[in-house]
């Protein structure tokens, strides 16, 4: 009562206050910056990229689908290695106290935002001491970007080293967001080059007003916006690391909506009356990778006996609490190119023993490595690793149950002649498949510094991912995507664990957010009903 | 005095380089690699490794890395943030005051419910009151602050609405930082409601925090109170007919509080270990998180000089702490 009456006196203070809609966001991580292009946290773009900014294309609300968006439409080339964009006129940049902009945006600023990533000697490429462009150089784009040429103000001509289909979805990621070069101009001249990560101009619906370090992000409705314009006029983000806190406060209505809620919690969100609770597939995998170049383990046949007898139903109530679907394939199911004709090894102990019997696999002893952190792809990976151990006991396989610091998990597993299975999983960037195959289980990437853990290296399968990368024609990449997957189903590299489903508990009168399989944040077209 | 003063400071230089060997040792000790935390599950290359570890100075001999941290540091620059890449000084200025805003409240809280208390259980000894406080202090000092700091939150926020559940004040007021204090800036930015709003925001997590500091304020004034009254003079004092009131409160509790000042000043180490916790719960933007997070992706340059600076708060309470014993006991000043 008394924090009604506060909240009702602050209301009468101001008219304006109180005519204004504030939508109140329960964020879990503050922003590393507001700069989107040097981070990498889903929390950072969150607070930059999608609210503040745009990007040449961007993805359809709530799927993996490219729409335009800065860039109108475009052309590519017959070989696939050139890309023409013709960029939308009009569009307004934001403005602040120390900025007003004096032209719309225009190539200028498509140019700029590429190249102060890709050349080291640009001088915004370190306008930070130490800052790295890590998106940028792990998805290649300095290898795929021949050059970029202005061809007039308002078509801008990218050249590929190679045909990459998976290119309009790269430039739809949150690290290329088109930042203002006028803007740029302004602070170099000014000598406060770091305002461009703290103070940021952009050309998406809400600006920035002001950030408390780990506290409030404030943001206002932009009254210029070139697309449709959001329907609240304020946007807050209250941090709050802790995830009963965050249902304390979406409860007390000290916030509209909340991200990560504790699997725990899930039913009595379901069960609050004041509640209500989105859900979406979410666009990830947990899985086992065995190691595929050691003994017993290079024999398919061993790596399919010890996936039948692995009990995936189990995992699925006890870790997941059932807020997962079984995997069968690599790629989740909300991606295009799924191939839903595929069917999941049976649990069978049974059946797994004599086929290890068969393939003369008696008293075999291996290691589990369990995650020590978690993640929206595995929830519990020692709870995993215990239920997987005592199936495994049950067909004669003795395992012990590794774990080291997360950052030494993640390289001494990538060590070669690595001993043992390790859990492990990833979240999409792009909704391109390309991003889970290539990155997780190309021949490319069983090298040192890649991400194969299972050093899986097979040359047809690699061979489709390549001439699928080669391809424009989204029809096409499908059937080699889905041919894919049948080979990998066969040679069972992994234990394909889940797709973990993605929660989000709304207060009751929140209407209009969509949730992001890419597990964005993103606030343009919600409503709070009166 | 002033000796006194000069011969404390003097201690502290061989204090200080001390404490920068074991915060730069203490993080690099631990496993892990700041590099390979950044790039995550999608892995980096060994080229891009070098390459980057090589910008943040980290493949240089430890003793050479050591030295560049030293030198830096006596140039007053406590470097980048790694994840951030803002200057820690900056961020830790931006922080702190709302650690030490937290601090004071949870240990004035502490003090004039520990010291009374106490008081009471050792005049009052073997009695209800004693029984009951001591008891209760013991499970205040065992109290896991987590749980304690939900259980507030629950009950007082959600169930009765009186307190807000987290932050520091409400999203409502928005005014400039003057002080860092969000009491003071409050009151400064004349907006109705504005501190009320701090206030109310305040209370949960400063009894959480205070929660420990409050037993073992309480468990050590009484053992204090309990020896003194056992003293010569004290006898005499009321052997010559003093009243009761004045012996303990002028013979008795001044010559107490020398321990329980100790103890209050050994209580801002506890402090800090506990806005750890309770920053957490309560979304409270100071350092105690602040460093949580650097600890746990290897930020280096946070933990180093974070924990330096925090080190330095310490040893500058514990010289106040010194220096309090020389106005309470003249014998202390004279050695």
């Amino acid at each position: 009562m008394k924090k009604l009456l506060i909240f009702a006196s602050a209301l009468a203070m101001s008219a304006a206050v109180a005519e204004a809609k504030t939508f109140v966001y329960c964020a879990e991580a503050s922003p590393e910056g507001f700069d989107p292009a040097p981070y990498t946290a889903g929390g950072t773009f969150d607070a930059s990229a999608h609210p503040v900014y745009n990007r040449l294309t961007e993805f359809v609300k709530g799927t993996t689908e490219v729409e335009p968006s800065l860039a109108e439409s475009w052309d590519i080339s017959e070989d696939g290695k050139e890309y023409t964009f013709h960029l939308r006129q009009g569009v307004k940049w934001h403005s602040n106290d120390s900025f007003t902009p004096t032209r719309d945006f225009n190539a200028d600023d498509v140019i700029f935002s590429f190249e102060r990533q890709a050349n080291a000697d640009h001088p915004w490429h370190q306008y930070i001491p130490g800052l790295t462009y890590e998106y940028y150089s792990s998805m290649s784009m300095s290898e795929l970007i021949e050059k970029i040429e202005k061809v007039d103000d308002y078509t801008v001509k990218f050249t590929l080293t190679e045909p990459a289909a998976p290119f309009l979805a790269n430039i739809a990621m949150p690290f290329v967001s088109i930042v203002s070069k006028e803007y740029a101009d302004s602070l170099e001249e000014s000598g406060n080059m770091a305002a461009l990560n703290n103070a940021p101009i952009g050309t998406g619906p809400f600006q920035f007003v002001n950030y408390q370090q780990d506290a409030v992000i404030r943001y206002k409705k932009n009254p210029d916006y070139w697309g449709t314009a959001p329907l609240v006029d304020d946007l807050v983000f209250a941090i709050t690391p802790d995830a009963a806190v965050r249902l304390q406060k979406l409860k007390a209505g000290e916030c509209h909506l909340m991200s990560y809620p504790a699997p725990a919690d899930l039913e009595a969100i379901k069960a609050d009356p004041n509640l209500q609770l989105g859900e979406q597939a979410g666009l990830n995998v947990g899985y086992l990778a065995y190691n595929t170049t050691v003994e017993p383990f290079d024999n398919p046949k061993v790596r399919k006996a010890l996936n039948m007898a692995i009990n995936k139903e189990a995992i699925i109530g006890a870790v997941f609490q059932g807020a997962a679907e079984p995997a069968k394939n690599p790629l989740p199911p909300t991606m295009w190119s799924y191939n839903d004709a595929i069917e999941d090894d049976p649990y069978d102990p049974e059946a797994a023993k004599k086929m290890l019997e068969d393939e003369g696999v008696t008293d075999l002893k291996m290691q589990i490595w369990a995650m020590p952190v978690q993640r929206p792809y595995m929830p519990n990976a020692r709870r995993t690793a215990e239920l997987m151990q005592e199936d495994l006991s049950k067909v004669g396989v003795d395992v012990e149950i590794v774990s080291y610091e997360w950052g030494e998990y993640l390289s001494k597993s990538m060590e070669a002649g690595r001993e043992g299975a390790v859990i492990l999983g990833w979240t999409g960037d792009n909704g391109d498949p390309d991003n889970f195959l290539s990155v997780l289980l190309s021949c490319a990437s069983a090298d040192e510094g890649g991400a194969n853990r299972a050093f899986w290296c097979n040359e047809e399968f690699s061979g489709l991912l390549s001439e699928a990368t080669r391809t424009t024609d989204q029809e096409e990449r499908t059937k080699l995507y889905e041919e894919a997957q049948v080979i990998f189903k066969e040679e069972a590299p992994w234990f394909t664990i889940a797709h973990s489903t993605t929660y989000v508990p709304m207060a009751k009168g929140v209407t209009g957010f969509v949730i992001s399989p890419l597990g964005d944040y993103v606030f343009d077209t919600v409503d709070i009903a009166e | 005095m002033v000796r006194f003063i000069l011969t404390k400071l003097l201690y502290l230089i061989p204090t200080f380089l001390g404490i920068t060997i074991i915060a730069f040792g203490l993080v690099r000790i631990l496993p892990g690699d700041p590099v390979l935390l950044m790039a995550g599950e999608r892995g980096v290359s060994p080229e891009r490794h070098a390459q980057l570890t090589a910008m943040l100075g980290y493949d240089k001999p430890l003793i050479m890395q050591y030295l560049n941290f030293l030198g830096r540091l006596f140039q007053g620059d406590l470097g980048n943030s790694l994840s951030t890449n803002k200057p820690v000084l900056n961020e830790f200025l931006t922080l702190f005051p709302a650690t030490v805003e937290l601090g004071l409240c949870a240990i004035f809280l502490a003090v004039i419910i520990g010291v009374p208390v106490g008081v009471l259980a050792a005049i009052k000894r073997g009695s209800w009151f004693d029984q009951i406080s001591m008891t209760s202090a013991l499970v205040g000092f065992s109290m896991p602050i987590f749980w304690w700091g939900l259980l507030l939150i629950i009950f007082f926020s959600g169930y009765l609405g009186w307190t807000p559940v987290s932050g520091r004040i409400s999203y409502l007021y928005y005014f400039p930082n003057v002080t860092g204090f969000m009491l003071i800036d409050s009151l400064l930015s004349g907006q109705e409601g504005a501190f009320k709003s701090a206030v109310l925001h305040l209370i949960l997590p400063a009894i959480v925090l205070s929660t420990i500091p409050l037993a073992v304020i309480a468990r050590q004034t009484r053992s204090a109170m309990l020896e003194v009254m056992g003293e010569d003079y004290v006898r005499t004092a009321r052997a010559k007919g003093m009243p009761g009131r004045r012996v303990i409160g002028v013979h008795a509790l001044r010559n107490a509080m020398i321990p329980v000042i100790t103890t209050i000043g050994l209580q801002i180490g506890v402090l800090m270990a506990g806005a750890i916790l309770t920053e957490t719960i309560f979304s409270w933007p100071g350092i105690g998180k602040w460093m949580v997070d650097a600890i746990s992706s290897r930020d280096y340059p946070v933990v180093q000089s974070g924990l330096l600076l925090i080190a330095i708060l310490v040893m500058v309470v514990n010289l106040l702490v010194d220096l309090t014993y020389g106005l309470i006991n003249p014998r202390i000043r004279v050695k």
